[in-house]
This record gives structure tokens, sequence and C-alpha cells, in this order.
């Protein structure tokens, strides 16, 4: 527990990805089954910990600190797992401080009138931050600032192996993951996968650059249009289906329709959208269903979702990532005919003659509300990753509008000394006072000489300052790049920008001549 | 020359008060008689003298050099040696001065003065009172953890006892320095090529840190900004050996893998830039609170703390046997209400212009 809850401890405080891999490799390297593979759990998936805190603390708390003083303690830290780690008196409890592999088993052995007893026991013999660690483990998730992809690769690392190796055996393991461990330190064979249905990493597409378009021959490419919702893969197989996002988490539970109904033995690639009426719903309705563990009967009804195929990596048993694009796309073709399942269809192939007509049909999709164009070589295998010279996405051309700087915010990690985020303003009219109101944040799209300008900037022109955050002159025009403008009840403005980047600073444009916030509002139904 | 007239006085004992001297009387006066708390800090009316004002006065007692207790201005001052060098090494020159040692006992006025150790940082002194059988102990700041820059604290029993709060919750405990400094010589072995740049305050807590990193091993270069140099200068001179202190100013490099000392304003500012990678740490009691680490964008937090923590805050109370005790500033609330529980007077002065934050 005490190399585990170090961990935790140092993560939290670490901005940078490769220092956090670097402490969760030690950690793996360092620390012995079963432990680590219950902590792997801990930083990914999460443990199926049921236990009650909130009512096992209220349970213990005031028989071991005054009710008074625990108040005034926690509005001073501002977080009750944080308080009771801290407070909990410091006693000379028998006994060594639990491993992490004894927690998980007593919890899986007590009865509800056992918790208070044994979690009592545990924050007796663990010290501040092993306390703190514990309480964040029981409670589920402990958002330390890592994501299951980085947990992962964090263990490829540690043993010389791809992430995608960890990936694609991830669904078939279960904490804690001994089979995993032993593979990787040449104990055993790789662990198999014949019966279940698990996640294959996906192949990714390149964004589509002037030179590529001009080599492209247009015999040797496959085009579709590139749909404005999440990428999703289909695994089913022996009865169980299961739904992943691109990055391979386990996305069922939010969409038990397309679970229920996608019966079947195959992996399938496909665009995740809310679909009503054979119409694709914005991607804002999408959201609305993303991130839920349980789905109103309400919701199913009025945000219903489906999934539009394009490719397939395994049908019937057979793994089709080694043949081409064309003839995945024609047993996908056949597949779908026999068996199409309900909430589902395929991404149109689409055909045209010359490179000025499917230009002509790229510079249409902003009208239509589609994000763009996919290009796909015709020859290409299914590559696991982003292979370059195969698949390329042709997104729409961005919208802009511009905006006038009104705070900055300094960065994290390499950034830390540099105001590098930025709230900017469009112009609005109230009691026919000009004023500029905020209508979005951008923390990309410069270079590092610019930075260094705006940085200057920024500082020479502070008006306040609130703790990381400077409020400047409003005279600087920065032209925003984004993808879309949505409606927003959660923004004074009433807007939210897709993908808001800089794309230009206008030193040379007076800020009164910036744009208003009407102006940008328009753009909202001329998008879908 | 001889001492002009209104300077406290000259020493009258050289030995500590003993302790059955002062016990106080069933018909003792309240202390707020001849100890008055007002808006320029603690008033002794039989002393005609305060102690840490916040603005200028005829005559003060001074209990440390930190600044929201030692200011410029006043008539006249008393305080150890320490503290005066500091005082003028901070203000300029600070008018009539008296020293007086550790342990002396000083007739001022009607009252009698000792100074104590406060074992805050190196000249911190306890201002022991002694009037009409009555005496209080106004400890200023003070700790109880050992210190290897500075002498340790004295504990003198006492009718009132006077105490800072500053980390008044139980939820303050600071870690064993040791184990604190050993999280950062971790980390310098984890990412040997990035700067470590620590914030520390730059009288007390930089001289501590910079002792305990020497003790715990570490014999390579200390590198301070150039903010920190005329204190630890001093802890020098007062024969500390700190080991190679050099400005980061005369540095060639980008520092990778070096221990960087600067105030805690400098930490990811422009000034962190000429640094490999810098890591920014922060020696702070306040360090203790995941919050407030995440607040200042601090990765590497150290509990080192010049204050009591809670624990230590109780014990020496407890044991000073004052039968009243006033809380000058902190979370002065929480101490309040435990003190009652065990059946010591307490209140709170709420003093003005004392820094919370600055530890």
């Amino acid at each position: 527990m005490r190399a585990f809850s170090q961990l935790l401890d140092r993560l939290t405080y670490t901005p940078a990805r490769n220092a956090k891999l670097m402490l969760m490799r030690n950690y793996f390297l360092a620390t012995p089954d079963p432990d680590r593979g219950f902590a792997l759990a801990a930083l990914t998936d999460g443990l199926p910990v049921d236990f009650p805190l909130r009512r096992v603390l209220s349970e213990i708390g005031n028989s071991r600190f005054d009710p008074e003083l625990f108040r005034m303690s926690r509005d001073d830290v501002g977080d009750t797992a944080e308080t009771v780690a801290l407070i909990w008196p410091v006693t000379e409890a028998p006994g060594n401080a639990p491993r992490l592999s004894d927690i998980v088993a007593a919890l899986s052995k007590v009865g509800r009138m056992g918790h208070a007893a044994l979690l009592t026991q545990w924050l007796d013999q663990l010290d501040a931050t092993g306390r703190w660690a514990l309480l964040k483990f029981l409670s589920g998730a402990p958002r330390v600032g890592v994501s299951a992809r980085l947990a992962k690769q964090a263990v490829a690392d540690a043993f010389g192996k791809s992430v995608d190796d960890i990936e694609e055996l991830w669904h078939g393991l279960e904490p804690p993951y001994t089979a995993l461990f032993d593979w990787l330190e040449h104990r055993a064979e790789r662990p198999s996968l014949a019966a279940i249905p698990i996640f294959r990493p996906l192949m990714l597409a390149h964004a589509l650059e002037e030179g590529d378009w001009q080599a492209m021959n247009l015999a040797d490419v496959a085009a579709e249009w590139k749909w404005d919702g999440i990428r999703i893969q289909v695994a089913a197989k022996g009865g169980t289906t299961r739904l992943f996002s691109r990055t391979g988490d386990d996305i069922g539970q939010s969409f038990p329709e397309l679970v229920d109904h996608f019966k079947f033995d195959a992996v399938l690639d496909g665009e995740l959208l809310v679909m009503r009426n054979g119409e694709v719903a914005p991607f804002s309705d999408l959201q609305q269903r993303l991130n839920r563990k349980t789905v109103t009967r309400a919701m199913l009804t009025s945000h219903p979702v489906h999934v539009r195929f394009y490719d397939a990596l395994e049908i019937g048993g057979e793994d089709l990532r080694g043949r081409a694009f064309t003839e995945r796309r024609e047993r996908l073709e056949a597949w779908h005919r026999e068996h199409g399942p309900a909430h589902s269809d395929l991404s149109e192939v689409l055909s045209f003659a010359s490179k000025e007509e499917l230009k002509a049909r790229w510079e249409a999709t902003r009208g239509q509300g589609i994000e763009g164009l996919m290009l796909k070589r015709k020859a290409s295998p299914y590559l696991a990753g982003r292979p370059k010279g195969h698949w390329y996405k042709w997104k729409r051309a961005a919208l802009t509008a511009d905006c006038v700087l009104l705070y900055a915010q300094k960065g994290a990690g390499k950034r830390s000394s540099f105001y590098s985020d930025y709230t900017f303003g469009a112009w609005t009219e109230k009691d026919g006072q000009k004023l500029l109101v905020p209508v979005g944040k951008a923390y990309s799209g410069f270079t590092d000489a610019e930075l260094v300008q705006l940085d200057r900037f920024i500082r020479q022109n502070t008006l306040e300052r609130f703790g990381p955050v400077r409020s400047v002159t409003a005279k600087l025009v920065l032209e925003i790049a984004f993808d879309a403008i949505q409606e927003s009840k959660r923004h004074k403005s009433g807007i939210a920008m897709r993908f808001p980047r800089v794309s230009r600073i206008r030193w040379d444009k007076p800020a009164e001549e910036a744009d208003t916030l009407e102006t940008l509002k328009e753009l909202i139904t001329s998008v879908g | 020359m001889g001492l002009p007239a209104f300077i406290f006085s000259t020493p009258i004992a050289k030995h500590p008060p003993t302790q059955d001297s002062v016990r106080v009387m069933a018909s003792s006066p309240p202390f707020e008689s001849w100890l008055r708390p007002g808006p320029s800090g603690l008033h002794c009316l039989p002393g005609d003298f305060f102690i840490d004002p916040s603005g200028p006065v005829p005559r003060a007692v001074i209990t440390h050099g930190h600044s929201d207790h030692a200011r410029a201005g006043h008539g006249a001052v008393l305080a150890t040696a320490d503290t005066l060098a500091i005082m003028r090494l901070r203000l300029g020159e600070l008018g009539q001065t008296q020293a007086l040692a550790y342990g002396e006992a000083l007739k001022v006025k009607d009252v009698t003065v000792t100074l104590v150790p406060a074992g805050h940082i190196l000249g911190s002194a306890q201002v022991v009172i002694d009037y009409n059988g009555q005496r209080a102990v106004i400890s200023g700041d003070y700790k109880r953890h050992a210190d290897p820059t500075c002498d340790p604290f004295e504990l003198t029993p006492c009718d009132l006892f006077v105490t800072e709060a500053t980390f008044g919750l139980p939820v303050y405990r600071h870690e064993p320095d040791t184990s604190e400094v050993q999280k950062l010589l971790t980390s310098l072995r984890d990412f040997p090529e990035r700067t470590h740049q620590i914030g520390v305050y730059g009288l007390g807590k930089c001289q501590r840190l910079i002792k305990l990193i020497r003790q715990a091993g570490y014999d390579r270069p200390i590198w301070l900004h150039g903010a920190l140099r005329s204190m630890t200068d001093y802890y020098v001179s007062r024969g500390f050996d700190l080991g190679d202190v050099p400005n980061v100013m005369d540095a060639s490099g980008k520092l990778p893998g070096e221990i960087v000392l600067s105030p805690p304003s400098a930490l990811g500012d422009r000034w962190s830039r000429r640094f490999a990678d810098p890591l920014s740490g922060f020696a702070s009691g306040w360090m203790r609170i995941r919050g407030r680490v995440r607040q200042r964008g601090v990765e590497l937090p150290l509990i080192i703390s010049d204050h009591c923590d809670w624990p230590e805050l109780i014990r020496t109370v407890t044991e000073t046997g004052a039968n009243e005790v006033w809380v000058t500033h902190g979370r002065e609330e929480a101490l309040v209400h435990e003190l009652s529980k065990r059946q010591i007077t307490a209140r709170a002065l709420r003093l003005v212009g004392r820094e919370d934050d600055a530890e």
C-alpha cells in the first residue's frame, strides 16, 4: 500500500505525461504481483469495489474526532476524504500496514456489518498519504490525472511492448492481471483470446495535406463522408457484445439498445451517431448520450443512436485485417445484407469522376452538416495506429472569427511560466453600450515564437490579477479558427465553439473591428 | 557613550526567573489591566512598550525578524542581537536599539522582561513579562520541531500564554523533516535532467532547508536566487556551515539535476525559464493540503514548517500550565474551541497585520 499511495500522491502533482509514465513504469517494475495488478485496475477501469464509504465514514467519524473540529477542518481542506485522512489520530496500531491485495481480499469477504471495523483498522495502520490513497481507492476511481490508456502505455513501456499489444489483450483479462504480467515477464505464453470479444486497436487517418492531394491517383482511392459522430468498434462473439471507444474503453453501458440488437460474430468499425428519421442529428445530441452510467427510457426515445459501419476487422472468426480495403468492404456489404441488425447501416462509398468533382463535394460538406471526406487507399490492409500513406481525413474548412483577448492564464508543465490559455470575447450591445462578452477559450494554434510574443503582450497589458489569471486591456485581436458553433445554455454568451484555436494573431487589427456575438450566432443555424 | 534615558534598562539578573515566584494569586487583577491588545499590537502598560507592533511606536520589543513582526520606524527596539542584526539587514538603520541575550532578565520600568528561545528562526524569542506576581509569555511565532539553524524552544511556565495558531486545525501535522528532504532527493534521482527549483522564504526556511539537505548527505552546490543571498550570508557569518551555495546568476548552464532555491514568487515565473524543464517545489507547512499545492502549481510539495503543528500547539499550551491563553493570529477558532474543552480560558485577539500565508 505504501508504494501505491506514494505513486498516487506523486501522480496527482505531476503534470507532464512523460514524468507520469516514468513514475508508473518504475512502480510496475518494482511492485510484486498481485498488488501491481490491483493498482493497474485502479488506474484503468477501476476495481468493482462496493464500499459504502460515505455511510461508514459518518459511522466511525464521531468516535474518532470532534465533529466541530472536523467541520472547521473540512472547510479549510475542501475535500472530505482528504480531511479524514489528515485529521485521523495517530495511534500505535498493531500489525503492519496492509498490502493492496490484502485490502481487496478482505473487501471481497467482509459483510455489511464489518465495513466500519475494517476501515478503522486500516486507517490506524496507514500514514496520512496511505489513508488518503485508501479512501480514494475505496471511492472508486482515484482521479489522479491518468487515463486508462496512459496506464497501459506505462505497462507496455516497462516491459518493452507496444501499447496496442496490451489493448488487444485487455478485455480478455481481469484484475489482478497476473496472466498479463506472467507473459510480460516471459513466464508464460500470451494469454488466449479465443472465447471472448476483445478490442482490436483502430486504424487512424492522417489529415490530408496539399502534397498528398497532388500526388494522389484517384483510381487507387475510395472516398466516404466523414461523419460527425464518435468512432466505435463493435465486437460481438458467442452472445456477448462489446462497444469500444477509439481508445478501447468499453462504452456499452451507455448504449443498451445497441448491445441488445447487435448479436453476431464479427468485429466491425463504424461511426456512432444519433439519428432521427434517417437524418444524422448534431454532435451535441450525441454528447447527451455519452458517459452515462444509466440511460432513461425518455433518453432512448428522444436521442436514438445508430451505428454507420465502414469496415470489418473480423467476420465469423476470420481475421480480415490483412486483406485489402476493397475486399474487406465487399465482405462487410455481404454480411450486412444478410445479418444487418436494426440501428445500423453502411457508410456510402462515393463515386466521382474527377478530382474537381471530389473537391466540389468536399466544398459542399459544410452546408450539409457533414464533417468532410475520408479517402482510403483501396489496397491498404487494416493497420493498427496511424500508419502513413493509407487513410486520409479531409476535414471541411474551419470557420474563423476575429475575437478580442480578454483573459490569460498560465499553462502547466513546460508552459507553466507562460500565459498560454486565452479567453477571448466578441462584441455585443447592452443598454446601448458596446461591450465584450467571453465566447471561448483557446490553448493552441500558435508557434513557440508567437507564445513568447503573446506572453509579453499579456504582462505589459495586465489590468488585474486573479491568482494565475490576468485580465488584459481589450485591444489584441485573435483570429480564432473553430469547427462549429453550438447553442449553449451553460455559457453566458449562449454559444459554445468546437475545437477553437488561434489561427492568426491580428496585431494590425483594432479591437473595435472584431466580430460581434450576433455574427457568431448566425453560424449556429448554418451548421448542422 | 552611555545609554540614552528612554532605552529599556540594564540587566538585573543573569538567570531565568524561577517558577514559584510567579504563580497567580487568587485576587490577581485581569491581565488586560496591564497587557492590552490593540490595533498596534500588544501594549504592556507598566513597562511602556509594545510587542511586535504593526505600526511605528516609541518603544518596541520584537520577537523575531520576519517582516510581519519586525517593522521599521520605532523609536527604540529591544530584541536579541541576531534579531537586531537581521532587522538592520532588512530595514536599514533602526535608531535606538538594545540587545538582550536569551535568559537575561531586564527591568523595564515596573516589569521584568526576559527573552527565551522560541525555536522559530535564528534569534527568535518568546517575551516573558513578570509583573506584580503574574507572568505572561508572548511566544511570537514558535515551533517544537528540532531545527539545526536555531536554538530550541524553551518551555516557560506562566499564567498567561499568548500564542499564534497559524496551523491551528487538527489536519495540520507536519511530517518529520528528514522524510520531506528524502522526497526531494528521490525526485532528483527520478528526474536527473530537470532543475529542481524549490520556493522558500528567505529568512529561516531557506537556511534550514539547506542545512537539512546537507545533513542528508547531499554535497553538491545548492544554487540561490539573489533575494536569498544576504540572509544566507548572515547565517554563514554566524557559524552555520551551509556548504557551497553559489548564485544562480553566476551559473553558466541551465542547471539540470541541480537544486535551486528561490522565493516562492519566482516559481513558474519568467525567472525560472533559464532552467532545464524546471520542477517546482515549495517548502511550507501549507503543502500538507492538496488544494493549496495545486493552487500554486507545485509539483513537489515539501511539508517543512517554521510553525507549530496542531499537536505541538496543544502540547505547548498545556505544558505552560497557563490558565488563560490568548490567540494572536491564524486559525484561532479551532484552538479556542479545543482549549475550552480542556477548561482553559482562551480568547482570540485577531491582531491585524499578521501574514498567515508567509510561511
